[in-house]
Order: structure tokens, then sequence, then C-alpha cells
């Protein structure tokens, strides 16, 4: 069998892999992020108490009512955008004035009472979720499980489908537009503190949604979001606050370096993404795909 | 005068602690166009985004088409028939001509259509892919008007429409108000060039230190001259 680099290509691609695996939830959630941070200034820090909860929804989904996968990965994104709203209704609308420190405290005690709860009714342990496609393909250089490969794939759309709406439809017009000026757009007839809330439940459901695609990776755990939490807001800098494309590309592109760099040396590989957004926050204050304001 | 389309009285509004408008009192008649005229910080603009509803807050009356806006969001009086083209323009630097374009919802029927938006602003047309704020001053004020005329809104607010432009420019859009006046469109206009207001005015409002002080209408501007100078400072 051939190496590259002194790397067997089995370990290589391996990690590739599980560097777009990675990298697919890293892009998710930092969609959701830029999506909620472009036009609520708010920087969503329960973005990872929202993520497991979409994986908390498809799990007690299947053990209490039966309900499979398939239909989880509709109905718990729903679930949690609407808890989404609520707290959006009842408490981020009071916020929008203040500096952006309020927003990122009243968040950041969300997430720690949400998790709290979770931790306290379901303890820490991961609780299992049954793989929806089991089995695999062996492409030769490596073994590649269907279920992970779908989970790139639906993430990559669902990143691309977001991206689309946003930068080419009228709905994401209205919502570009709000994000610059929001007064003249409500001005403009639209009802702007009503497309605030759908912005919010939009950018909850997409943390969901990741969440539930989670599940059968990893265990469903009331953790699970608080490490991923930091570096997806790592990518939201690097790629650039507010940045569509931004969000997506380096989502994707640093679960890639992250998974390089467990192939070549993997005690950097828990650092690395850190060391990127230090060098272009450096360089480029702004994000790779951010505009100075 | 018409029958008032927009009646406005005993306005006040604040931005924060500062009581800017103290009592503003007129009327726009159905189909006339009607300008504010005064000095720097008089409270022209504040009266039209009051008109609006963007400013911090507002006590009074203002009745547009039978329905009473104070207290009313903006996007309520947007669908009213009330359309507003902002002073800064607010061209949408992240949206291309044609997206600034149709950004404003239609709110009625009967609004000028894209095509005859095109024929009316030429250069839209020619730079429609263009980054909205890349354009020219003039085709800026261009598109911020061309866009609100698509909205079926009966009534437009105009601030400053000519401020900064070329005398060239500056004339196109004084024959397009004209022609918007001959379509049925009520025109509120707030101007700081007198020469261009008095051109195309129905009626003339002076606004001096929040209040309306004085009513001058176009037939009776050459024997107001003098009194119009003390007014403006001109």
């Amino acid at each position: 069998m051939f190496e590259l680099l002194g790397i067997p290509p089995q370990a290589l691609f391996g990690q590739l892999l599980l560097g777009l695996i990675n990298g697919a939830f890293y892009a998710m959630l930092s969609l959701g992020l830029a999506v909620i941070f472009g036009l609520l200034n708010v920087i969503n820090f329960t973005h990872g108490a929202q993520y497991m909860m979409g994986a908390f929804a498809a799990w007690l989904m299947l053990g209490y009512l039966g309900i499979p996968f398939w239909v989880s990965l509709v109905l718990a994104p729903i679930i949690v955008a609407l808890f989404g709203v609520l707290l959006e209704r009842l408490l981020l609308r009071r916020i929008y004035h203040l500096d952006h420190l309020y927003g990122f405290l009243l968040t950041f005690g969300l997430a720690l009472i949400i998790e709290g709860l979770f931790r306290w009714r379901w303890g820490s342990s991961g609780q299992p979720y049954d793989n929806p496609i089991p089995g695999g393909v062996n492409l030769g250089f490596m073994f590649l499980p269907y279920y992970r490969g779908w989970v790139v794939v639906a993430s990559l759309v669902i990143c691309l489908a977001t991206w689309y709406a946003i930068e080419r439809t009228r709905l994401g017009a209205y919502l570009r537009a709000a994000t610059e000026n929001p007064t003249l757009v409500r001005a403009f007839g639209i009802n702007v503190p009503r497309m605030i809330t759908l912005t919010y439940a939009f950018g909850v459901g997409l943390a969901a949604l990741a969440g539930v695609l989670a599940a059968p990776i990893q265990q469903v755990s009331a953790l699970m979001g608080t490490n991923l939490v930091l570096v997806v807001f790592a990518v939201v800098v690097i790629g650039g606050m507010g940045s569509i494309m931004g969000s997506i590309v380096t989502g994707f592109g640093l679960g890639v370096i992250e998974g390089l760099t467990k192939v070549a040396y993997p005690p950097a590989s828990n650092i690395v993404i850190f060391v990127v957004m230090a060098v272009v926050l450096l360089v480029k204050p702004a994000g790779l795909f951010g505009r100075t304001k | 005068m018409a029958e008032p389309l927009l009646k406005v009285s005993g306005l006040h509004a604040w931005y924060g602690e500062s009581h800017i408008l103290q009592g503003v009192d007129f009327e726009v008649g159905k189909g006339e166009i009607v300008t504010l005229l005064g000095r720097n910080g008089a409270g022209k603009t504040t009266t039209l985004k009051s008109v609006m509803g963007i400013v911090g807050k507002r006590q009074g009356k203002i009745v547009f088409d039978g329905e009473e806006t104070v207290g009313r969001p903006s996007d309520f009086i947007a669908r009213c028939g009330i359309a507003y083209c902002p002073e800064e323009r607010g061209i949408f630097a992240s949206l291309n001509v044609e997206e600034n374009l149709m950004l404003p919802p239609v709110v009625k029927p009967g609004g000028v259509t894209i095509d005859e938006i095109y024929k009316l602003f030429p250069n839209l047309l020619e730079r429609r892919r263009s980054q909205g704020t890349k354009l020219s001053g003039g085709e800026q004020q261009m598109l911020a008007i061309g866009r609100i005329l698509r909205t079926g809104a009966s009534m437009l607010l105009l601030d400053e429409p000519t401020e900064g432009l070329a005398p060239v420019i500056v004339q196109r859009i004084g024959e397009v108000i004209r022609q918007l006046k001959a379509r049925g469109f009520t025109v509120l206009l707030v101007e700081q060039n007198f020469r261009f207001a008095a051109t195309l005015a129905d009626r003339h409002y002076i606004v001096e230190d929040g209040r309306v002080i004085d009513m001058i209408k176009a037939a009776d501007v050459e024997r107001s001259i003098d009194k119009l100078h003390e007014y403006l400072g001109v």
C-alpha cells in the first residue's frame, strides 16, 4: 500500500473524513450563529445548549414515543426553534439596545441553566442513539460508514441552501437589508420584530438539526454542546462575524485542518483552531470573509 | 386645497430628552405637492420621521386617509400607503440595484411597475446588477425615489432629494416629481433648495424652532419673497 509523507492512507483519509464530519457540525452551528449575530447583534452563547436540546429531543422522542430518527430530524428542530421563539420574545428582545456584552452574558447564563437542568434530570453520562443507516463501504483506501458520509452531504446541502436563501432570494434580501438598517426596512412596511423572532428561531433550529445529526455519532449528553460551542465561536471569528459563506467555508476548512493535524501531530489537534484564530485576528481582524465596518 | 390626505395637528416629538417638535400643524391635500421649508435644525426632517413613525416619542395627532397613526409602528404606517425616502438615501450596500428596487413590499395595488421605473431612470436599468452603494450620488437618489414608487403608496415623503447633486440631476428629479404629481401621487417634500421647491410645490410651510410658523401658496411666492428670504436666511 502506498504512503503519503510516511502516513498510511487509511489513517490520512480516516482523519480527513472525521475532519469533514466535525467540519459539517462546525459549519452548521457557526452558520446559525452568523445569521443570529447579523440581524440580532446578539452573540448567542446558548447555541451549544440548543444543539444539545436537538439531540435530546430526538433521543427522548425515540425512547418515549418511538418516533424514528427521520421524523425527529424534522420535528426536533421545530420544537427547539419554538423554544427559541419563547427565549427571543421573553428575554432577548429586552437587550437589543444594549452592548453586545449583555447579550453574551444573558445567553451564557441561559446555557448554564439549560445544561444544568438536563444534567440534573438525565445525568452527565452519554446516552446511545442507534445509527439509522448502519454499515458502510470499503473504498480500498478507507472504510466509509454510510451514516457519516450522509451527514457530510446533508449538512453541506443544508448550508448551501441557507446561503442561497439568504443571498439569492427576496426573503434573504429583507434579512440582509434589516441587518444593515432595520428602522428603514420597517418603515417600508416589513414587520421587522417578527422577522427577528423568526431569524432567531431559524438559527436555533439549525443548531438543533445539527444536534439530531450528531446524536448517532456522538452520545447524547447534557454537556455535548459545551466544548463544541467554544470551537464554533473560533470558527465564526475566523470566518468573519456575521458572514454566511465565511461560516460555511471556515467550518468545513477548519474541521479538515483539525483532522489533518491529528494525523501529523496529534497533541496539537486540540489547539490548532485557536492558533489559526489568533493568526487570523492578527492579520485580518474582521475575519477571512468579514467586512470592516 | 383639495381634501386633506394627511392632517397633522399639535405634533410633538422627542429624541431622548430633546424636545424637537413643539406643536407642528399642517395639512397635505390629495394630489398636492407640499414643502416644508426652514433653516437647518428647524425640525423638518423630524417632522417627516414623525409622520413615518421613526422618532423616539411622538404626541399629537397625525391622521392619514382617515387613520390615526400616532402610537402605531412604522410598518403599519407604511402599509397605510405612506412611503419614505430618507435624507441619507438609505441604499443597502449588501443589495444590488434591482434588489434595492424590489425591497419595499407592495402595500396597495396601483404602484408604478418596475419597467416604468426603469423608463423614468434609465441609469438604474443599466446598472441593475451593481451594488447599490457603488452608484453615484445622483443614481443613488434615483434609486431611493424609484424603489418607493412600486409599493402602491399614495403619499411620498421625500427628504432633501436634491442635496449635494449636480444641477442636471436636480432638474431630472424635478421632472420626475412633476410626473408623479400628474399620476396622482401626493408629495410632502423637505427642501433646503428653495429655488427647486418653488418650481414644484403647490404650498410651502415654513418650519422654525419645531413649529410651523407660516404657510405660503405657490401663487403668493413672488409677493412674499422678502418674507421668505428672512425665514430661510438667504
